[in-house]
């Protein structure tokens, strides 16, 4: 989310200076009250959503709520960078993951440990509790706010702590960032251990399966003879059957493949009902698939043989 | 450089009875130490040492017999007030309380067992070379010889009591050593630990009377202690007093630790004729004659000691004259000997010097009599059991001599040697007042005529009589005789006979020669002090017939019994007495029922409870904590999501603490 | 409005982090759990940053970025690696620590 800088403004109009009580603005009050109930939905969304792609949804609109938050809250420059570094990095990072795992591997939400369901809803809300006891029952001096800190802008006051109090810590954050970058080339990095396998290989192993229902051409092109030539819509060979695999590998994973039916030719009503050629070859002809029965495909290298 | 400094040392040090020793005496440390660097020579060297071992032994101990007669050919040219010397040698223990020095001490007692262990010692060394020819072990043998004789010189020579106690160890480990020599033969190697726990009970008893003495007097060493006799309370002597006598008799064989004796005649008979007979066990006399201060002190001991001594000379004589193993004959006939000389050491002033003149004398006839028995044994193929025997006389005339020379001393006929020395002993036993007399000196008496009995039985047995073992060419009518193993009775070899010679002249006149004129008894005086003379109850020659009469009575019982009559080869079954006897009067049933099984049961029954308690209690705690980490396992799923959970409980009951103690 | 309604609105975004952490078997939802409850307590340190008038809260809190940057750069390769080795992405799947 890019907030230009008249957005910014409002909100950071929005968090005012107290009122002798201690209390904030109404402004941030309404803005508050606005967020916090769909925040807290978003959060739920993650430990009930069925799939995970969804949960991820809902932690992103948590997340750049909680930067707007930030925003009100006098922190500008955390607002910004919860926006580039969480929302726009971390949860890219996940829903990229979350692509390779399989965007369609949705999770059970059956309890397989004994009991686990209950400790953890039970010490969850538990949980809460305590920790909100906790909160509330603190006596807070009256807020002083960040105006002064904040005189020379936010971002110059954070800098001013992070590169004069925390210049240690800061190098040493930077030296944990490169370790991790190091860490997850190592962690992803494989060896390998057979011969790569180029085009050259590739092209050989499909001429020496050539009899096994190996084609060398191209794979023909979907709607090839059918009524309609739609990319979800079997080609059909001379003798009227549809051929699976001239429709695209992921229509057929999703199970959006039409019913070849529908746009066959009507060979058989044009000549008067006899019929032309050869007979038609027995059921489960080479060839034939459909449905989505392959695995999912992730990460390099595995081939998918429909 | 070690004699040098112990001159040095020996000159700087105040001397209040003895003198230090100077000039050739400052060398008797040589006499303990020659014997036991060729014995270390002799383990060490190994097989490499088997062909010259036997004479290195031979060698290293009669050089000790030399060095010895050459200190007491100096100490008998001292004035006899003179003659009690003491080497320092070194610091030993400098603890700041305990401070013991190691010394010697040469003065006449010590020098009288010098000459006896180690020209004994020699004789049978020499002895040894023939009769254990065969044994491929001879040289460890000779080793273990050695060893012994340089312990028991230690054991004699020694200045404190605690030295005296190394050797005193140092001859109960050889003796172990030797009488399981033939440690294959399992019986044999019982009879050695058999012996070594005997002798470690008595062991016990110096031990503590050491400990009583360093408590009541601060010091171990004889001068010390024996100065600080006269200013002891009575009770404490007579502890102290009890303790010895504990020591001398589990080491002495006497009543009632005498039961190790018969079974240690498994060893090799010239052990049984230099450990257990002439030299080793002879040292519970000597210990009682060294303490005789602390035994003065205390007459309530020395009434223990003379009654031990006189049970014990009844006792063995009896089993001597049930026992039909010649060997196990002469053991019980030490210990009858013995008897008497501990007897005679209980006695006081007026017993000590008879006890060692018996000593010395019994020494002599004891080890030719063993000398001869395995003369006997090597002749008949180690046969041990005399109604086996019967007529050996005619086939080994050399042995018979020398046997007969010592069976006649052993019986006290005079003029031979044991008569000068156990006569002495009975008349010293009449002397007393009130009740004593008449007790210990019947015992005595009576004890004169067994010994006739029981060793007139044994030399009829063997030399005389008809033949009971089977010669080969005579029928023999008796069927156990005709199918026994063929034996050839043959003379032993010079090497073995000379030995015996020597013996057998030294049984028949030394007593003699050492009675004229009472020079043994004054030459004792130094140490064992002058005894005023007491006048027995009865009149000396009244005794003196009567022992004589005693013992022709017991001879003509034995000539009766087996030597005009035939002497069955199997033993009859005899009187209860006689049954009893051969069983050692049921020393060793006793033993077991009061001693060994109550031990067992009390090992048992702490191992039970060791078990059971301790071992219980820690392999309880263990099977529990064990049952609890199989719990606490379960907790470790290796499932992510439970340590989570555990977390988050922690943390939640963490809040709920922090919070509870804020309200 | 107190500042208060901020921590309690942290404390429940953390309470159903931390629960999704326990209930969910899917490792990336378990992650996202994980990176909820960070989010949670940086809105607490920002917070507090400005009740009391100084920066070093929201210091921490873009500390608490940066290392979860890290984190879930390499959590996530872990991921990608044991997906790639077992093909399941769920946490109960891993359990190797048990003896």
């Amino acid at each position: 989310m890019t907030a230009s800088p008249t957005t910014l403004g409002a909100l950071q109009g929005v968090a005012a200076a107290f009122t002798d009580a201690g209390q904030t603005s109404t402004g941030e009050a309404v803005l508050f009250w606005v967020l916090a109930p769909l925040m807290v939905l978003g959060a739920l969304g993650l430990l009930l959503a069925r799939r995970a792609i969804y949960g991820a949804m809902g932690i992103v609109f948590v997340m750049i709520s909680l930067a707007v938050l930030y925003i009100a809250q006098e922190a500008p420059f955390l607002g910004v960078v919860q926006v580039v570094v969480y929302t726009g990095a971390i949860m890219m990072l996940f829903l990229f993951v979350l692509m390779l795992v399989g965007v369609d591997a949705s999770d059970s939400l059956t309890e397989t440990l004994r009991g686990q369901r209950w400790v953890g809803v039970i010490f969850g809300v538990g949980l809460a509790a305590v920790l909100i006891a906790a909160v509330t029952r603190v006596t807070y001096p009256a807020p002083t706010g960040l105006a002064v800190p904040n005189a020379d802008s936010n971002p110059v006051g954070v800098a001013r702590i992070i590169f004069g109090d925390f210049i240690f810590a800061f190098e040493v954050v930077g030296v944990l960032l490169i370790t991790a970058a190091v860490g997850a080339l190592v962690l992803t990095h494989r060896q390998r251990l057979t011969r790569r396998i180029g085009q050259k290989e590739r092209s050989d192993s499909r001429v020496a399966r050539l009899g096994q229902g190996e084609h060398l051409a191209p794979l023909p092109a979907p709607g090839v003879f059918a009524r309609t030539n739609a990319m979800d819509v079997p080609a059909l060979d001379p003798y009227g059957e549809p051929i699976g695999r001239s429709v695209s590998r992921v229509l057929r994973v999703r199970g959006q493949e039409r019913e070849f039916e529908e746009f066959a030719a009507g060979l058989d009503d044009e000549e008067g009902g006899g019929t032309v050629g050869v007979p038609l070859p027995p059921a489960g002809a080479p060839g034939e698939t459909t449905g989505p029965t392959t695995t999912i495909t992730t990460g390099r290298g595995s081939e998918v043989q429909p | 450089m070690t004699s040098s400094i112990a001159t040095l040392v020996a000159a700087v040090e105040p001397q209040a009875a003895a003198a230090p020793a100077e000039g050739i005496v400052s060398l008797a440390w040589l006499l303990v130490a020659v014997p036991l660097v060729s014995a270390a020579v002799l383990l060490l060297a190994g097989r490499g040492s088997d062909r010259w071992g036997h004479w290195l032994g031979v060698l290293a101990s009669a050089a000790s017999f030399v060095l010895g007669l050459v200190l007491l050919i100096s100490v008998l040219g001292r004035d006899a007030g003179e003659r009690v010397l003491d080497l320092r040698l070194f610091t030993w223990l400098p603890a700041e309380a305990l401070n013991v020095d190691a010394g010697l001490r040469v003065d006449p007692l010590s020098l009288t067992f010098v000459m006896l262990v180690t020209f004994v010692g020699t004789l049978i060394h020499v002895y040894s070379v023939a009769y254990m020819e065969h044994d491929t072990d001879r040289r460890r043998f000779f080793a273990y010889l050695n060893l012994f004789v340089a312990a028991m010189l230690l054991l004699v020579l020694a200045d404190s009591f605690l030295l005296l106690f190394v050797g005193w160890e140092g001859v109960g480990l050889a003796s172990y050593l030797l009488i399981g020599f033939w440690n294959h033969n399992t019986p044999y190697a019982v009879a050695a630990k058999k012996a070594f726990v005997a002798n470690r009970v008595g062991d016990l008893g110096l031990l503590i009377a050491m400990m009583l003495m360093f408590a009541a007097f601060g010091a171990v060493d004889f001068e010390t202690v024996f100065a600080a006799v006269p200013g002891a309370s009575e009770g404490v002597l007579t502890v102290i007093g009890l303790m010895l006598l504990l020591a001398a008799c589990g080491k002495s064989a006497q009543f009632p630790l005498q039961s190790w004796l018969g079974d240690a005649m498994a060893g090799p008979t010239p052990v049984s004729a230099l450990i257990h007979a002439a030299t080793m066990v002879t040292a519970g006399v000597y210990l009682i004659v060294r303490s005789a201060p602390v035994f003065d002190g205390a007459p309530t001991a020395q009434l223990v000691v003379v009654v031990v001594g006189a049970f014990t000379l009844l006792l063995g004589a009896i089993i001597g004259s049930a026992k039909d193993d010649i060997k196990k004959a002469l053991a019980a006939s030490t210990m009858s000997q013995i008897g008497y000389m501990i007897l005679a050491a209980g006695l006081g002033p007026v017993g000590y010097a008879f006890a060692i003149f018996h000593l010395v004398t019994h020494g002599f006839f004891k080890a030719g009599l063993f000398l001869g028995a395995g003369s006997v044994m090597h002749g008949m193929g180690d046969q041990v059991d005399m109604r086996r025997f019967g007529g050996l006389g005619r086939y080994m005339k050399t042995t018979y001599v020398t046997f007969g020379l010592g069976y006649l001393a052993i019986i006290g006929v005079p003029p031979f040697s044991g008569f000068w020395s156990k006569d002495k002993i009975i008349e010293a036993a009449f002397v007393g007042e009130g009740w004593r007399p008449w007790v210990f000196g019947s015992a005595a008496l009576l004890g004169a005529g067994i010994t006739a009995f029981y060793m007139s039985r044994l030399f009829f047995m063997t030399f005389l009589g008809s033949k009971r073992w089977n010669d080969g060419h005579s029928a023999s009518p008796d069927a156990a005789i005709a199918n026994a193993p063929v034996q050839h009775p043959h003379e032993a070899p010079r090497l073995m006979t000379v030995p015996m010679i020597v013996l057998a002249v030294g049984s028949a006149a030394l007593g003699g020669l050492l009675s004229i004129g009472g020079v043994f008894t004054s030459w004792l005086e130094p140490v064992t002090g002058r005894a005023e003379p007491h006048a027995p109850v009865m009149p000396i020659w009244v005794i003196t017939t009567l022992t004589l009469l005693l013992v022709l009575v017991g001879l003509a019982l034995a000539w009766r019994q087996y030597g005009a009559a035939p002497v069955p080869v199997v033993a009859p079954a005899g009187s209860a007495l006689s049954r009893a006897a051969r069983k050692d009067m049921y020393q060793d049933d006793v033993n077991d029922a009061l001693l060994v099984e109550p031990g067992q049961y009390l090992t048992r029954s702490l191992v039970y409870s060791d078990r059971q308690v301790v071992d219980g209690a820690v392999s309880g705690l263990a099977h529990v904590m064990v049952r609890i980490g199989d719990r606490m396992r379960r907790l470790q799923t290796g499932y992510v999501r439970s340590y989570a959970a555990s977390m988050t409980v922690g943390l939640v009951v963490l809040v709920v603490a922090v919070l509870a103690t804020r309200i | 409005m107190n500042l208060t309604n901020y921590l309690v609105l942290a404390t429940i975004l953390f309470s159903i982090g931390a629960t999704t952490v326990l209930l969910r078997r899917n490792a990336i939802i378990a992650f996202m759990g994980v990176e909820l409850m960070l989010n949670a307590t940086n809105l607490v340190l920002v917070t507090y940053a400005r009740m009391h008038g100084d920066l070093s809260g929201q210091v921490m809190a873009f500390f608490v970025m940066v290392v979860a940057a890290a984190e879930v750069v390499v959590g996530l390769a872990i991921i990608v690696q044991i997906f790639r080795t077992r093909r399941s992405a769920s946490v109960d799947d891993i359990n190797l620590l048990k003896s």
